[in-house]
């Protein structure tokens, strides 16, 4: 079996609401210095087989086609196992 | 003239849309389920609003992958008149039928209230009955309607007056780029827009300016026909 986290993240210049109210928590708890917080998704996918490659490739291809809006985010896939 | 409205898991806004359709154009409209394959021939098909699949993932994500959105797709090709209201608009965009995407709304609230639109180009199949910058009413209710393009893609939309309905008179609801409240393909057959011209239908409603959106497009879409 292979593991594999594939992690997204909003693209540069892509506001993103939710990072600006967490830095705004983080302040308000007193956490000084705090630059910048954006918020991205964390995927940890099992998939059958031992082929690193070929899951590399179809675990693009899921990034590809439903898991990231390639219109608003970047993903980085990584096999764990 | 016969108009579809397709249903997914958690869309809600859809006995609306069906109660505006049936009352424009004569008839109750064809209901599709989201594991359709084929769609009966309709000359306007109407994706409407709500949460299908409960917004996971991104709002209209899953739903925009499913069977019956390859016909879509097909029949979009074809020039088939397709209309996106709200969830709509979300799922459209997120299968590539709409360029751009929808975000979480800036003030991270749901907006439920009375928005006014600027009516940006009146010469598509959507909006003849309406004039290029008449201002209307018309209600939102969302929490992913903060529309966003890359800055080329927001100046195809411009320059080729794709941009149809904007937030006006500082009544933008969600931090929208350029105040975009709903865009057209190039094309022209495909309308995607974040308000509720179905609840502008009837006098009860307090105002009838969305009415004008369906009798133009089936106005349209029937002198295509014949």
């Amino acid at each position: 079996m292979i593991k594999a986290r594939i992690t997204v993240t909003l693209k540069n210049g892509v506001l993103d609401p939710q990072g600006k109210a967490i830095e705004g928590g983080l302040a308000s708890l007193g956490f000084d210095g705090v630059g910048s917080v954006r918020q991205g998704k964390v995927f940890d996918v099992e998939l059958d087989g031992d082929d690193a490659n070929k899951s590399e490739r179809d675990l693009k291809a899921m990034c590809e086609k439903l898991l990231v809006n390639t219109v608003i985010e970047d993903y980085a896939v990584e096999i764990v196992v | 003239m016969t108009p579809a409205v397709i249903l997914f898991p958690g869309s809600n806004r859809d006995r609306d849309m069906i109660a505006a359709l049936t009352k424009i154009s004569g008839k109750p409209p064809v209901l599709i389920w989201h594991t359709d394959t084929e769609i009966p021939n309709v000359d306007l098909i109407v994706v409407p609003g709500g949460f299908s699949y409960g917004d996971y993932l991104r709002s209209g994500a899953i739903a925009a992958r499913s069977p019956v959105m390859r016909e879509i797709a097909r029949r979009a090709a074809k020039g088939v008149k397709i209309l996106g209201v709200c969830n709509g608009f979300q799922i459209l965009t997120e299968a590539g039928l709409l360029p751009g995407a929808l975000m979480r709304n800036a003030g991270l609230r749901f907006v439920c209230r009375q928005v006014k639109l600027k009516v940006e180009n009146a010469h598509t199949a959507f909006t003849q009955h309406y004039w290029d910058g008449q201002v209307i009413p018309c209600p939102v209710a969302h929490h992913d309607g903060n529309y966003f393009a890359d800055p080329r893609t927001l100046r195809a939309l411009e320059d080729n007056k794709q941009i149809v309905f904007r937030y006006a008179d500082d009544t933008n609801p969600n931090g929208s780029i350029n105040d975009i409240a709903g865009i057209i393909n190039k094309k022209g057959n495909v309308l995607g827009m974040m308000p509720h011209p179905e609840n502008l239908i009837e006098a009860d409603h307090g105002n009838i300016s969305g009415r004008r959106l369906f009798e133009s497009v089936l106005e349209v879409a029937a002198s295509e026909a014949a």
